[in-house]
């Protein structure tokens, strides 16, 4: 009896040992790879200084010292000040909380209707499909900035209406991923298992359809934050977002771009900015995507 | 004894670019309270759309349900909406299902604990702790061990046998009234199909259930079922007492059947060749009007040829089969 239950006891660590290492096993293919670690801890900076942006500036982004214009790096402005002599520095910290707000939400709100339009799409198949899919086809034959620029020149500036215009250039995106997706998933036999223990077709879509549906989705969240921060510094360059005063990285490039032969560090400094962002995003995306990728379960 | 289930002129029709393919065209048959009813065929015969089309889960389209009813609790519940609340709550509840695949048929991403109570949540209306604890209960008389600790990890955590007896308690766990186990346990290896089996016998006698067993393994039959229906390309050729069959197979097709099966009895000869049936089951397109089986057949007569196939005739007290002539070869071994 005593050896049946160490049996037992064996059995029952073995099983919680599967799924520790199930864990282990995904951060460490997530983190072998360094541009992975370095995109980490690009973001994790990225976020720390949105989140204590009044703490980290050293000057007030909006605040103007006309006796200090266009001044070259020194001690007292790091990165210099623009053309209303306001602190680079600041602004490109104060742009952050921009970017990275326009990106989350423009993703996100993206994600959720673009992946209900694909659950919904794919699960339910028959006439239901192609009148989504098709009007999805058509808003994806636009280039995403192209689609992006007609519905912000539409709604004119400001935050919100940048987000609400990348947030519906993306929305195709998902949807057809979602939509292929629970197309193969919704084939497997826990559905028909599902079914057959009288679950509801909404009870199917949300617990049995949409996690399984999870990976890739989350790879392509990860990696269109990055694009999404880019185009937000498109539309912001072009004057098509973030209205002056405020703080974007895009429009700051555009100010100091008209200055670049005399002060090149104002157009240089959100550039950069801007690039290393969605660097980072794109390296965390691919290693999101290795580390979820179900082929290679076991072998790393 | 009035019959549980009867299902009449059940017609389940698949639309493909090639035609209609008739994957079951006029089978009936009922199940009696507390039986174990074996269906055996070849693969696509048919036995498991049958069954998937009683409880209305042919994916459609391409398949759909043409003809016939499915009488269950004195209604026809073909007519109800295929995923409308009256069907819902006989999948499951009343009528379970046990499938193939134990692999495959449990959700990789939930618990075994969270897809064992959302049945009961679902029909039995418990509230989560209740439906816990019945849940731990349910996987101890499935044979799983320390359910407490079990319940709580993921499918890919148990072995296949282990699965299935997660299936098998998830099938139970509201006391259905009838029990479909599409061929639980060709997936299995040798030694975990007889303990489960014997587990899904034990089990089906304390609830009271009937058991439909769908296999292609005679020998799973021959052991547990009470009545048989042989199908053969979408419909029933045989049907009777399972000692009956065994002992007194009628239909060529069924005769085929067991003399391609090796058996330790037997009955004093030395040696016994195994014969396979000749050809291979047909395609069901564009079905001839003539018996399906013809072209394999080893008894086939002019008669045959020319002829629509027949409808069942009993040949012995609750013993019916789709064939003209007495094919005298009574038992195999005699």
């Amino acid at each position: 009896m005593a050896e049946a239950g160490a049996v037992t006891e064996t059995i029952g660590q073995a099983a919680t040992q599967a799924r520790v290492t199930e864990a282990r096993r995904f951060w460490r293919v997530f983190m072998s790879r360094s541009l992975v670690r370095i995109g980490m801890v690009i973001i994790v900076a990225l976020i720390i200084t949105a989140i204590f942006a009044p703490i980290l500036a050293p000057y007030d982004p909006y605040a103007q010292d006309l006796s200090q214009t266009l001044a070259n790096p020194n001690t007292k402005h790091w990165l210099g000040t623009d053309s209303l002599g306001r602190d680079t520095l600041s602004r490109i910290i104060y742009g952050s909380r921009t970017s990275l707000m326009v990106g989350l939400v423009a993703v996100v709100v993206a994600a959720a209707i673009g992946m209900t339009l694909g659950l919904i799409a794919g699960y339910y198949g028959g006439w239901i499909n192609p009148i989504i899919m098709r009007f999805v086809d058509g808003l994806l034959a636009f280039p995403m900035i192209l689609l992006a620029l007609a519905v912000a020149a539409l709604l004119g500036g400001g935050i919100r209406n940048v987000i609400i215009a990348l947030g519906v250039s993306l929305v195709p995106v998902y949807a057809r991923l979602m939509c292929g997706q629970a197309l193969t998933v919704k084939e497997n036999d826990y559905v028909t298992a599902a079914r057959a223990i009288g679950a509801s077709n909404a009870r199917i879509m949300l617990v049995h359809v949409l996690p399984n549906c999870f990976p890739p989705l989350i790879v392509l969240m990860t990696m269109m934050m990055g694009m999404a921060i880019l185009a937000e510094a498109g539309l912001s360059f072009l004057g098509l977002g973030i209205k002056p005063p405020g703080a974007a990285w895009g429009a700051m490039v555009s100010d100091g771009y008209q200055l670049l032969l005399t002060n090149p560090i104002l157009a240089f400094a959100p550039g950069v900015a801007i690039m290393l962002t969605v660097f980072a995003f794109n390296m965390v995306g691919d290693g999101l995507r290795d580390a979820l990728d179900p082929r290679l379960r076991g072998t790393l | 004894m009035a019959a549980l289930l009867t299902v009449k002129g059940l017609q389940t029709h698949f639309n493909t670019d090639r035609g209609i393919v008739k994957a079951v065209d006029g089978v009936s048959y009922h199940i009696d309270p507390g039986e174990t009813v074996g269906v055996v065929g070849e693969s696509g015969c048919g036995k498991s759309v049958t069954q998937l089309s009683v409880l209305q889960l042919i994916p459609s389209p391409p398949g759909k349900t043409v003809g016939g009813e499915v009488v269950f609790e004195g209604r026809n519940i073909l007519e109800y909406e295929a995923n409308g609340a009256q069907m819902r709550e006989i999948r499951g509840g009343k009528i379970a299902m046990i499938f193939q695949e134990p692999m495959t048929s449990l959700n990789p991403v939930l618990t075994i604990g969270r897809q064992l109570t959302e049945m009961m949540e679902l029909h039995q209306g418990m509230g989560k702790a209740e439906a816990r604890a019945r849940a731990i209960e349910l996987l101890g008389m499935v044979g799983i061990p320390d359910g407490a600790k079990r319940i709580d990890n993921y499918p890919h955590q148990f072995s296949g046998g282990m699965r299935q007896r997660v299936m098998i308690a998830m099938a139970l766990s509201c006391s259905p009234k009838i029990v479909i186990a599409d061929e639980p346990t060709t997936a299995l290896d040798v030694t975990t199909q007889a303990q489960l089996l014997e587990l899904m016998q034990n089990m089906m006698r304390r609830l009271g259930s009937s058991l439909v067993m769908v296999t292609h393994n005679l020998g799973v039959v021959a052991r547990y079922a009470n009545r048989i229906y042989v199908m053969y390309a979408g419909r029933i050729v045989e049907s009777g007492d399972a000692k009956e069959i065994f002992g007194h197979p009628k239909h060529p097709y069924t005769i085929g059947l067991l003399s391609c099966v090796p058996r330790l009895d037997e009955c004093g000869k030395k040696e016994r060749k195994l014969v396979p049936i000749q050809g291979m089951p047909p395609a069901l397109i564009n079905m001839p009007k003539t018996c399906a089986f013809l072209p394999r057949c080893a008894y086939r007569t002019a008669r045959c040829e020319q002829e629509v196939w027949p409808e069942l005739r009993p040949v012995a007290d609750r013993h019916y089969v789709r064939c003209f002539d007495d094919i005298g070869q009574a038992n195999v071994c005699k």
